[in-house]
Formats: structure tokens, sequence, C-alpha cells
């Protein structure tokens, strides 16, 4: 059952328009992301890799082409309305948790990602069992601080949490962008460990930049190759998992 | 002894004053400038309604309107217009200015022989300044609890996180931009209210008497902040009222050295200059501290 989730059509996006330093970073690409794909995104600095992410997240609006969800058009949707469906976890563990908030409400403000939020109470201490398990899945002490401001967690925890936000309500894409990439080797593997566990569980539609390119291989059922705002290498299933470093490597080699 | 009072009294009123400004200052982590125009634009809406007869109490809370009005003014100028927030907030001050002129006609409207909130039967059987204490506790205990209330509400935890990391809170869906509006419109709503109050307790209203109360607003802050320490959010709201209270001890202890009050504004400022370094000062204490303990055997 591969039902196409995401489409991008020959979609063009470009900075410092109408200026002379303009620069086409997404030209004509053309991506569909099918229902429960787990894609890997590889590509040198500047293949426009985070653009696509932004795109996508519609923090930078497309110069032409077309975003679709299920069908419908969301090129021009704003940033708020698209985090109903979509769900981000950002490179630098700052990025994805409110410093002086302190854990568990900052689960509940993921909890409501995307809805209105009302002039109701917030009901915090009803839903601390609730996150006591849920933190406690991520084997690294967060279930212990929950009354802790993130701002004193460390960094692993910080991304952890980060990484639990974007999927306590279900999002139909997650975007990961390096999320893994500030912490320390044990700290990133065990996060990834966790994210493909969750990944898989939940079924979750996923694109995960990675400048990683075992865990691109080890992850995922699809992996994608960004050059120069294309997509160039768009591998799956058997023949992806066929693929060694030295395949990517060469392949990488043949490119630049 | 009645010096004392009043101090509490005045505290007490001008503490609307902190927790307006605590809204921006500390929690969208912003110096809002608007403030200065919206304090004196509270005293003349309200001074001008009370003088064209209209019930003090529903003056006071058209102050709130027209200051939230002024707020609304700087938010979308900052927000949609992409003007940087201390700009924004000089431009709807200085504007203010006019606004305050034309409404009172005059640089100054006294109350003279009108009605006010102080004029109340209850709060006029009272002794001297004790008057303003019973308000100000009122008037605070239900802006506290207010504020706090909002706080806890999911609509003001996304105003808290928006303040707190504005990419995150987008990420989750917060409309970042109209958190930043109603903020600054209820702080500045609250700041007029303030206006309101203090020019009814003075029996008037003055054009400049808004020169300085960014730095009266912050202190009450700060010295709440400096006094009590590591605190939860309500407790630092509360602290912010103590604050107000303290910093009018300053101020009456100033005057006893002899200062006069043409100099409270240079008083006002170092105190909040002081207050705002001290944790530099702690730093530099600590280090000093970390020397000697380096240097002593017995560690």
């Amino acid at each position: 059952m591969t039902k196409p989730l995401l489409e991008l059509k020959d979609v063009v996006l470009k900075v410092n328009r109408h200026t002379p330093e303009e620069i086409t970073i997404l030209n004509h690409l053309n991506l569909t992301v099918n229902e429960g794909d787990f894609i890997t995104l590889l590509g040198s600095n500047g293949a426009g890799k985070s653009t696509l992410f932004n795109a996508i997240g519609g923090d930078l609006t497309i110069d032409s082409g077309q975003i679709l969800l299920k069908g419908k058009d969301i090129s021009h949707e704003s940033v708020e309305k698209r985090t109903r469906f979509l769900a981000r976890v950002f490179q630098d563990p700052k990025l994805g948790t409110a410093p002086r908030m302190n854990v568990a409400e900052n689960l509940l403000l993921a909890e409501r990602r995307g809805q209105r939020r009302r002039l109701a109470p917030r009901h915090l201490n009803k839903q601390l069992e609730r996150y006591e398990k849920i933190t406690a899945t991520m084997h690294n002490g967060l279930d212990q601080r929950l009354t802790t401001a993130t701002g004193n967690l460390s960094g692993g925890q910080r991304q952890a949490l980060s990484f639990l936000m974007a999927t306590l309500k279900r999002p139909e894409i997650l975007l990961l962008d390096e999320h893994t990439a500030a912490l320390d080797p044990q700290t990133s593997q065990d996060l990834m460990h966790l994210t493909n566990q969750r990944v898989q569980e939940e079924a979750l539609t996923c694109l995960m930049i990675t400048h990683h390119l075992e865990d691109a291989l080890t992850y995922g059922n699809r992996l994608i190759v960004l050059h120069h705002g294309q997509v160039t290498f768009d591998v799956s299933g058997e023949e992806k998992a066929a693929l060694t470093t030295e395949k990517l490597y060469s392949f990488f080699a043949d490119i630049e | 002894m009645s010096l004392i009072v009043s101090s509490i009294g005045q505290g007490l009123l001008w503490a609307v004053l902190g927790v307006g400004l605590f809204l921006t200052f500390r929690i969208l982590d912003f110096a809002d400038m608007t403030v200065e125009g919206t304090f004196p634009l509270g005293a003349a809406t309200a001074v001008m309604a009370i003088s064209h007869g209209m019930n003090p109490l529903l003056a006071t809370l058209l102050a709130f309107a027209v200051g939230a009005l002024a707020g609304l003014i700087t938010g979308l100028l900052y927000t949609k217009g992409h003007i940087p927030i201390l700009l924004a907030g000089i431009l709807v001050m200085t504007a203010c200015y006019s606004v305050n002129l034309r409404i009172m006609g005059r640089a100054n409207v006294s109350l003279l022989g009108k009605n006010t909130l102080f004029k109340n039967h209850f709060l006029a059987s009272l002794p001297q300044y004790f008057d303003s204490v019973v308000l100000g506790t009122i008037v605070m205990v239900i802006i506290t609890t207010i504020v706090i209330y909002f706080l806890q509400t999911e609509l003001g935890q996304g105003f808290i996180a928006t303040g707190d990391n504005q990419t995150m809170a987008r990420s989750l869906g917060i409309n970042t931009d109209n958190m930043k509006i109603m903020g600054l419109m209820v702080s500045n709503g609250l700041i007029a209210f303030g206006g309101a109050l203090v020019a009814q307790n003075n029996g008037f209203a003055d054009v400049n008497m808004g020169i300085g109360i960014i730095v009266i607003a912050l202190a009450s802050i700060i010295i709440g902040e400096v006094a009590f320490g590591d605190l939860t959010l309500n407790q630092r709201l509360v602290a912010v009222t103590l604050g107000s209270i303290l910093y009018r001890f300053v101020l009456l202890i100033v005057l006893k050295l002899g200062f006069q009050a043409n100099d409270l504004n240079l008083i006002s400022a170092i105190i909040l200059a002081v207050c705002m370094m001290l944790p530099v000062f702690k730093n530099v204490l600590n280090f000093k501290h970390l020397l000697k303990r380096g240097l002593d055997t017995n560690d």
C-alpha cells in the first residue's frame, strides 16, 4: 500500500531574489514521498537539504512548482497551518525546546501541535504520570526530570525530548534535520536507535537529513541524494539494502 | 508612619506597571518603550473621561482599552511591519505625546472637585493614605490572579513559549506574531490602567508624567527578583508588587537623605543599573572567593 503522501512538483526556490546574488537553491525538484516511507537524505553542503525542509515546512516560500499533501496544494499555507500534519526536529538542541519551561510543560505544548490553544486551564498535573511513562522510553533519565527547566538538561536529553515532542502527537510527516549531529557518538547512536524504533512502531512517514553514510544506509527504506537542488539518486527497498558506503562514496565522487 | 503607609500605597498603585511590563520584558523578552507613552495616555484618557462625567471605574477601564490600542499599533509595526521592537515602541511613544496633548487640550489637566475612584464612600472614610493601600491591594490581587490564571492556560503557555523559543513555538503551530501583539496589548493596557490610577490618586494628568516610566516599572521587577531570589513564575509575579513597594521605600530613604524630587529619575536609573549589574558583581566576588579557596591548603 504505497500512496503518495507528499509530492513536490517542479519546485523552484531562489534566495536573494531580484539581486545580483540570486541563487537557485531548489532547481525544478521533483519528489514523491509515499506513506510509510523512511527516507534518509544525503547531499553535500549547499545541496539544498535544509532548504527543502524549510520549503516543506513553510519557512521559505517556493518561487514556482507545487507542494501537495495527499493531493491538496499546500504551497501557500503558513508555517502554523502546516504544523497540523508536520513535525520537525532541528539539529541544534537549543531550537527544539523552550529553555525556561520544564520538561512536562514542553511536552504539553507539543501535544497541542497545530491545534487551537484555548483560554482554558492546561491541566498539566493530570498528564504527569503519562509523561513519566513516555519519557522513560528514552532511557536517559528524562523521566526523573519532568519538572526541570529544559535549559538545565544535557544536549542529549534535550534532543531526545525534542524528538519525543515531535512524535507525541502523531505527525503525518516527520522531518529530522541532522537531529543527532550535535551529540557525542554514543548519545547520537542511542537517539538514532530510538528514532528508528519509534518510526517503525508508529509507522511514521519520515525524512531524515544526515551526513553519516552508515546511518543513511542502516536506517530507512529509501535513500535520496540531493545535488544542486535536484534529486540525483533515489533508491529504495532491496536496491537500497544492497548499497554500501563504498558505492556511495564513488557515487559522490562522480557527481562532484 | 504616614510616610511608610504612603509608600506602601504608592508601591501598590505603581505595581500595575511592573506586572504589565513583566509580560513583555520578562516573558516575551524585549523592552517595550511604548509604555512611556501609554502611561500618560491612560492618565489623560481617564482624567478627560471623568471630567466629562464618566464613572471613574469605567474611565479607568477605558484607559486600559486605549492603552491596549496603542500596544496593538506597536505590535503591528513590529510583527507585520518588521520594525525592530525598540524603534516601534519609540515611534508609538512619540506619537502618544501628541495624542495625549490632543486628548487633554493642554499639558496638564486637574481633577480638582471631580469624582475619582478614591472618592468612593468607603475609601474616603479611611485614614489618610490608606485609600491607596486598600485600592492598590484590591487591584493587584485581581490583576495578579488574572495574569497567573492566564499564564497557566493553553493560550498562556503558547504565549510563554513564544518568548522562550520562537522557532520551537512556530514549529508547534503557535502563531508567534499574534502572541506578541496580544502581549503588547495587555501589557500596554495595564500600563495605561496604572496611569489612570496614578492620575486619580495625584488628582491630575500631565503630558510629561510618562518620562522614566519604563525605569520605574523595570525597577519593581528587578528589585523583586533581586530581593527574593529563585522563584517560580507565579511567585515572581507576586514579587513584582513587593519589589514595587520596596522601590518606594528606597525612594523614601533617598528623599530623607536630602535629595530632591527632581533627582528621582537619576536615582531610579542608578538603582536599576546597580540591581541589573548585581549578577556581574556576584560573579566577580565568587571568583575572588574561588581564588582564595584555591590557595587554601585545607581544601
